[in-house]
C-alpha cells in the first residue's frame, strides 16, 4: 500500500530523516514511535506532501505522492490542531470535510452518530467554536473527521495525547476495528509506548531520522521497546 | 524586578520574527513617526503667529486653549485607531514570585511611554518657549506646559478604558463613538459648553497653578480603574472558563446553486463573519461607498476627469483589494489540513473569485447615487467596475500566491499590519496605478469616451479569458504550495 524509498530530508545539511526502505502493506496497523525529534511528523508530513523530499519518494497505492495529487481521496489524516478550521462548529467542520470527500449531510451524520460515545456528549449540538473548545475536545473532533468518507490510509500523528483515559481506551478500540474489520492502513505515532503495542500490529523505532527497530507486535513487544528506550538513556547519559 | 520586565520587552521587541523579516515595513513606520514629529514641530513653533494673524483682537493664549476640546477629541479618536493596548505576555510570569500589582503597574508605566504621548510634547514644549518668548509670565506657562503633559496622559489612560469596554461588544468601534459622540454633542447642542468649559478650565488652572491638583485627581482615578481592570484580567480564568458565545448560524443554503464550489463559499462567508479581522474589514465596506463623498462634492475634484476612474476602482474594489490582498492568508490556520485534503485548488480560487466579483456589482450599485454629482462619473464607475471584475480580481488572485505571511484572526483590522509584506505594497501598481494612468493619457489624447471604453474592454478581456487566466494563477499557487505551507506554519 505505502512503499517509501530511499526517503530523506534534509534542512540546510542537517538529515532529519532517512529512511532506505520501508513497505506498509493494505489493512497493517502501524506503530511510529521514537523521542522528540526522532523525524516522526516529518515522515507523516513528507507522506501528506506537505513538505518536499530531498531524495527519494514515497509511494501510496502506485501513487507517488509529490507528484500526483491521486492519493488524497483515499487518505485522510490529523496531524495537529491546525488541521481544523477555529471558526466553525464542529458539526460544520465534519460537513465541509464531508463535502469535500464527496459525502453529503446524511452520510457524515450517519458516521458521527457512531462516535458519540467517544465525543461523550461535548462535541456535537453544543453550539460551539472549534477554537472555544478544550484541547482534547478537538483533537477529538480532528481524529473523527478524519474518518469521513471512507479512506483507505487514515494518518493520526500522536492521537493518545490530551485525550483523557476513557476516551484513549474508546480509540484504541475504533483503530483497532477499522484495521481488522475494514481493512484500513493506519499510521499513529505515540510517545506511549503502551498504547502503540496495545493498537498497532507492527512498529517502527525511529531514531535521529534512521529506522533502527521494526517489529511484529507480540506480548513481549511493549518490553522490548521499553528495554530499548532505556537503554537509550543510558547511553546519552554516558555521552554526556 | 523593573530590570527584567525591560530585559524581556527588548528581547520580544527584537527576536519577534515580525521584526526581522520586516524590515521594510519598520522603516516606513518610522518615517511616518518622523514626518509627524516635524509636522507637530512646526505646529508648536508657528501656532502663536498663526493665531495672531487669525485672531488679531484676541489674546493668542486664550485662543489656543478654546481649541483644546477639539484636540483632545481628535487625539482620542487618533488613539483608538493606532495606539494598541500595553500587552506583555504575562502567562509565564504568574507562577514566578512577582507581585501582580508590579506586573500591572509595569504594564500600564509602559504605556506611557508610548510614542503617543510624546508626539504632543514636540507641539507643546515649542509653543510654551513661543509664549514665554512673547512676553507670558513664565510660572503660567509652565503650570499650563505641566497640566498639558497631564490631560495627555488622562487621554492615554481613558482610551485604554474605552477599549476594553469595546473588547467586549461585538461593535468594536461602539464606545469610542459614544464617548466622542457625547463630549462633541454636549458642545454642539450647548448642553454643557464644553469648548469654553475646557478653554476657561485651562486658563484658571495656568493662573492658580494649585488647582493642577483636579487634573491631577483624575489622571489618578483613570489609572486606578486602569489598574483595576487590568488586574482583575490577571487570572487565567478568562482563558480557562470556557466561552458561551452561542454560534448564530445563517442560512448559507443559498450559495448551493454556485455547485461545486459552494462549501468554500460558504466557508469564506462564515470566516468573513465569525472572525474578528475579517469582521470589521466588512464594516470598513462602508468607507468603501461612501468614498466618492470626500472627492466629488468639491467641484476642483469634479474637473479632473482621471479621478473618476481612480474612484470608481477603489470604490466599487474596496472589498476586493481588502480581501484579496490576503488571499490565501486568511486559510493560514489550517493551510496544511487544506493542503492534504482532497480539493481543487482551482474551485478554491475560483469561490474566492466569484466572492469578489459579488462585492464590486454590490458596491457598484450601492454608488448608482453618484450621478448626483454628472452622468460621467457613473459612467467611469461602471468602466472601473467592469475593468475590476475582469482584470483586478485576476491580479489580486496571482499577487496573493506570492503571500507569505500568516494572519491571526483575532485581532481586530484597522492599522493592523499582520500579513502585510511587500506584496501588499507592490500590488497596487498594476491594481490603482495602472488603469488611473492609462484613462488619465486616453482621456487626455483622445476622450472621455475612449477611455472609459478602454477600461471596459480590458475589463471585457479578462472576462473573456478567465478560464485561461485561472489555469495561469492555479499552477502558481501549485508551485508555491511548499513556500507557503511553511510559511504559514511560522508564528508571527
Amino acid at each position: 500500500m505505502i512503499y517509501t524509498k530511499d526517503l530523506s530530508k534534509s534542512y540546510s545539511g542537517t538529515t532529519v530523516l532517512n529512511i532506505e526502505e520501508l513497505s506498509i502493506p493494505k489493512g497493517q496497523s502501524f506503530g511510529l514511535v521514537g523521542n522528540n525529534g526522532a523525524g516522526k511528523t516529518t515522515y507523516f508530513s513528507l507522506l501528506l506532501d506537505l513538505i518536499k523530499p530531498t531524495t527519494g519518494s514515497i509511494t501510496s497505492n502506485s501513487v507517488v505522492v509529490d507528484q500526483s495529487e491521486e492519493w488524497k481521496p483515499f487518505t485522510s489524516s490529523f496531524i495537529d490542531e491546525s488541521f481544523l478550521i477555529g471558526y466553525l462548529t464542529p458539526e460544520e467542520y465534519f460537513y465541509f470535510i464531508g463535502d469535500l470527500r464527496g459525502q453529503n449531510k446524511a452520510d457524515v451524520d450517519a458516521l458521527t452518530a457512531q462516535f458519540e460515545d467517544f465525543f461523550n456528549g461535548e462535541i456535537i449540538g453544543k453550539k460551539k467554536y472549534l477554537r472555544d473548545l478544550s484541547k482534547g475536545n478537538q483533537k477529538k473532533a480532528g481524529i473523527v473527521a478524519a474518518l469521513i468518507g471512507n479512506p483507505e490510509v487514515i494518518i493520526l500523528d500522536e492521537p493518545f495525547a490530551n485525550l483523557d483515559p476513557t476516551t484513549q481506551i474508546r480509540l484504541k478500540q475504533i483503530l483497532k476495528d477499522l484495521a481488522e474489520k475494514q481493512g484500513v492502513t493506519i499510521l499513529v505515532s505515540s510517545h506511549d509506548l503502551m498504547h502503540v503495542t496495545d493498537v498497532c500490529e507492527r512498529i517502527v523505532v525511529l531514531e535521529k531520522g534512521n529506522v533502527v527497530k521494526d517489529l511484529e507486535t507480540n506480548p513481549t513487544t511493549l518490553k522490548e521497546l521499553e528495554a530499548h528506550f532505556a537503554s537509550g538513556m543510558a547511553t546519552s547519559q554516558e555521552e554526556e | 524586578m523593573i530590570k527584567h520586565f525591560l530585559n524581556l520587552e527588548w528581547k520580544q521587541y527584537f527576536r519577534s520574527s515580525y521584526w526581522q523579516k520586516s524590515i521594510a515595513l519598520n522603516i516606513l513606520l518610522v518615517f511616518f513617526a518622523l514626518y509627524f514629529v516635524v509636522m507637530f514641530l512646526g505646529l508648536g513653533f508657528g501656532l502663536l503667529f498663526i493665531l495672531k494673524k487669525a485672531f488679531p483682537e484676541q489674546d493668542a493664549f486664550v485662543v489656543a486653549n478654546g481649541f483644546m476640546f477639539y484636540w483632545i477629541i481628535g487625539d482620542l479618536l487618533m488613539r483608538f485607531f493606532l495606539q494598541k493596548l500595553p500587552v506583555m505576555s504575562v502567562k509565564p510570569l504568574l507562577t514566578t514570585p512577582i507581585k501582580r500589582s508590579t506586573i500591572v503597574n509595569f504594564v500600564l508605566g509602559k504605556s506611557a511611554l508610548s510614542f503617543f504621548n510624546f508626539l504632543p510634547l514636540f507641539a507643546i514644549i515649542p509653543f510654551s518657549i513661543m509664549l514665554i518668548r512673547d512676553g507670558y509670565s513664565t510660572s503660567m506657562i509652565l503650570t499650563w506646559m505641566l497640566t498639558m503633559i497631564i490631560i495627555v496622559l488622562i487621554i492615554n489612560f481613558l482610551n485604554f478604558i474605552i477599549e476594553a469596554f469595546s473588547a467586549e461588544t461585538e461593535l468594536s468601534f461602539l464606545p469610542v463613538i459614544a464617548v466622542v459622540g457625547t463630549l462633541f454633542g454636549l458642545d454642539y447642542f450647548n448642553v454643557l459648553p464644553m469648548k469654553t468649559l475646557v478653554g476657561d478650565g485651562l486658563m484658571y488652572i495656568a493662573n492658580n497653578p494649585i488647582f493642577i491638583l483636579i487634573p491631577f485627581a483624575i489622571l489618578a482615578v483613570f489609572y486606578v480603574y486602569n489598574f483595576k481592570i487590568l488586574k482583575d484580567k490577571l487570572f487565567l480564568d478568562s482563558s480557562l472558563k470556557s466561552k458561551v458565545t452561542e454560534v448564530k448560524a445563517a442560512d448559507l443554503s443559498w450559495t448551493n446553486r454556485f455547485g461545486d464550489i459552494a462549501p468554500f463559499m460558504q466557508l469564506d462567508l462564515k470566516l468573513i463573519w465569525r472572525n474578528k479581522r475579517t469582521k470589521s474589514m466588512a464594516m470598513l465596506l462602508v468607507i468603501g461607498v461612501l468614498y466618492g463623498l470626500f472627492f466629488y462634492p468639491q467641484p476642483m475634484y469634479r474637473e479632473m476627469e482621471f479621478m473618476f476612474a481612480f474612484i470608481g476602482i477603489f470604490s466599487t474594489g474596496f472589498f476586493l483589494i481588502n480581501f484579496g490582498q490576503f488571499i490565501p492568508a486568511w486559510d493560514s490556520g489550517y493551510y496544511k489540513m487544506l493542503m492534504s485534503q482532497n480539493i481543487k485548488y482551482e474551485q478554491y480560487l475560483r469561490s474566492k473569485f466569484i466572492l469578489m466579483v459579488m462585492s464590486v456589482v454590490i458596491l457598484f450599485v450601492l454608488g448608482i447615487p453618484y450621478v448626483y454629482f454628472g452622468w460621467k462619473i457613473l459612467i467611469a464607475h461602471f468602466a472601473a467596475a467592469i475593468y475590476n471584475i475582469g482584470v483586478n480580481s485576476h491580479v489580486i488572485l496571482w499577487g496573493g500566491s506570492f503571500n507569505r505571511k500568516k494572519i491571526d484572526l483575532d485581532k481586530k483590522a484597522a492599522f493592523n499590519y499582520q500579513g502585510t509584506g511587500a506584496v501588499q505594497w507592490l500590488i497596487g501598481i498594476p491594481l490603482m496605478l495602472v488603469p488611473m494612468g492609462l484613462f488619465a493619457l486616453i482621456n487626455w489624447l483622445i476622450a472621455f469616451e475612449a477611455a472609459v471604453a478602454m477600461l471596459i474592454i480590458l475589463g471585457i478581456l479578462g472576462i473573456v479569458f478567465h478560464k485561461k487566466l485561472m489555469g495561469f494563477i492555479t499552477q502558481k499557487y501549485l508551485d508555491s504550495k511548499y513556500k507557503m505551507i511553511d510559511a504559514f506554519s511560522q508564528d508571527n
